[in-house]
């Protein structure tokens, strides 16, 4: 388990751009932002927990179908899938990776992005603990996503429009718990529906992952 | 004799074959007596005027854009436990029905919400679920779509109905934390100080008859198309083969 | 015998016109999808039984 996890990082790190690649698509998204909807700061500091959520998420799914689509094409997922390791826990590690990778450096990075939005001081911790607590659920979900279209050529289109709608719950209780936060209100309640989805989908989102799997490696 | 006979194509097309055009000419019947009934003989209501007349479309598309989905949902079910091929071609052939349904609802109820709330569309918890199901239907059409190996493209879907179920049941929820509507309540209801006046109901009960007829009428023709395109392929394959 | 819709003639009757066009053409694009499968099917079967 341990030696797949550190391969997939370091796939990760070392092909190419995979690892930075979100957090500059991140970056770029937050940039144009003020450009599309002007650069008045109270307009900005309104819209910014929605929009570093938002990016955090495109940014997310833009890196979903490196997940599984390079080890479907040289053959690693029939070795996988021949492994005594379960299926479950290769799609859980698979995902933990993407998070690790992608997840943990944008939530990292959001608190640099808030403040190019103007983000309200007393967003930032309920920013990140919301990131924090959200994107975990992003990679899961995004696994089942990739998954589902590993065997599918130019699947990546498919892919966004299969997740997107998944992606919907997590969003507005990860956006609601930041924008709350940032107009000084109590985000509890969004944080704790949030911690559910995440929690929820980690315990039981693999199980359909790993079917999917089997299914398409068949 | 039991229901799991009919998941033998065989006997489901002889059998759906006998229903369909009872089903069909049933299915215009209500929907026509409804429409004209709800059209033209109805008093207008004291508050929304003639637009009340749009519950005779809205209503029963909506009550179909839901439970079609769950249709589907019991479908996938029947093919990921006991792998019968109508149930699954079933839910293939329901899915774009479900799609004119939601599309329905959702123009409707525009249509509706631009005299009485002064907005085409407004970001109401029962808006945004619908808009939602919307991208859940064609999603799961596109994954139909995309995956050329049948038994596979049916497991994939299954599982992509059951998950997308779960999600769209807390997208419902999170909504409706998210924001308070402009959407009335339920129009339909047991209890009868809640439901619609009678001269409203009686009307939109054939026209909720008709619709769900439509969709069983509907439903059977696809999945019989499904079977002969499904027939089809295998046998062409056979010719290839020899 | 057309009812006096008042001022909301135009949603009403978009509405009905809207949801009928879309009715028409989902029974119609089943119906034709049915009729080419049926003719598709009966192409091949005959070839087979020749």
């Amino acid at each position: 388990m341990k030696a797949l996890l550190i391969r997939d990082l370091q796939l990760a790190m070392r092909a190419g751009g995979g690892f930075g690649l979100g957090l500059a698509f991140f970056l770029i998204v937050t940039a144009l932002v003020p450009f599309g909807v002007g650069p008045q700061s109270a307009l900005l500091s309104t819209i910014a927990p929605g929009i570093l959520w938002l990016g955090a998420l495109l940014a997310c799914l833009l890196s979903l179908d490196r997940i599984l689509a390079l080890d479907w094409e040289d053959g690693t997922l029939d070795l996988l899938a021949c492994a005594p390791l379960p299926m479950e826990a290769t799609v859980s590690i698979k995902a933990f990776a993407h998070w690790l990778t992608t997840g943990l450096p944008l939530v990292i990075a959001a608190p640099l992005f808030g403040l190019l939005l103007n983000l309200p001081s007393a967003g930032y911790i309920p920013l990140v603990l919301s990131l924090l607590l959200g994107t975990p659920a992003l990679s899961v979900i995004g696994t089942f996503g990739a998954a589902l279209t590993v065997g599918i050529k130019r699947g990546g289109l498919l892919l966004s429009l299969l997740v997107l709608p998944l992606y919907v719950p997590t969003l507005i209780y990860g956006a609601e718990a930041a924008r709350r936060g940032a107009e000084g209100l109590s985000s509890t309640t969004p944080l704790m529906m949030l911690a559910g989805i995440t929690f929820g989908t980690i315990a039981l989102l693999p199980f359909a992952s790993a079917a999917v799997l089997r299914v398409n490696i068949r | 004799m039991s229901l799991w006979e009919y998941a033998n194509p065989v006997k489901f097309m002889a059998l759906s074959g006998r229903v369909l055009p009872v089903v069909a000419v049933l299915s215009g019947l209500c929907l026509v007596v409804g429409l004209v009934w709800g059209f033209f003989f109805t008093p207008d209501d004291f508050r929304q005027g003639s637009t009340v007349k749009i519950i005779y479309l809205h209503v029963p598309a909506a009550l179909m854009a839901i439970n079609v989905w769950l249709m589907m949902l019991v479908t996938s079910l029947v093919w990921i436990i006991r792998r019968h091929h109508v149930s699954a071609l079933a839910a293939k052939a329901a899915a774009p029905i479900g799609v004119v349904m939601t599309l329905i609802a959702l123009i409707t109820g525009a249509i509706w919400g631009q005299p009485m709330w002064g907005t085409w569309w407004a970001w109401d918890p029962r808006l945004t679920s619908f808009l939602i199901l919307f991208l859940f239907y064609l999603g799961y059409i596109a994954l139909w779509a995309a995956i050329e190996d049948n038994d596979s493209a049916a497991d994939l879907t299954s599982i992509l109905c059951l998950v997308g179920s779960v999600f769209a049941l807390l997208s419902r929820y999170a909504v409706n934390f998210w924001n308070q509507g402009l959407h009335q309540g339920a129009s339909l209801s047991l209890d009868k100080e809640k439901n619609v006046a009678d001269v409203f109901y009686q009307p939109l009960l054939f026209c909720i008859a008709g619709f769900v007829l439509l969709f069983i009428a509907l439903l059977l023709l696809r999945t019989r198309t499904e079977i002969r395109v499904r027939r089809t392929k295998s046998l062409l394959a056979r010719e290839r083969m020899a | 015998m057309m009812p006096d819709l008042g001022k909301y003639a135009g949603s009403v009757l978009s509405a009905y016109g809207a949801s009928i066009v879309f009715l028409i053409a989902i029974v119609v694009l089943s119906v034709v999808q049915s009729r080419r499968a049926k003719a598709a099917l009966k192409d091949v079967e005959d070839r087979r039984n020749d």
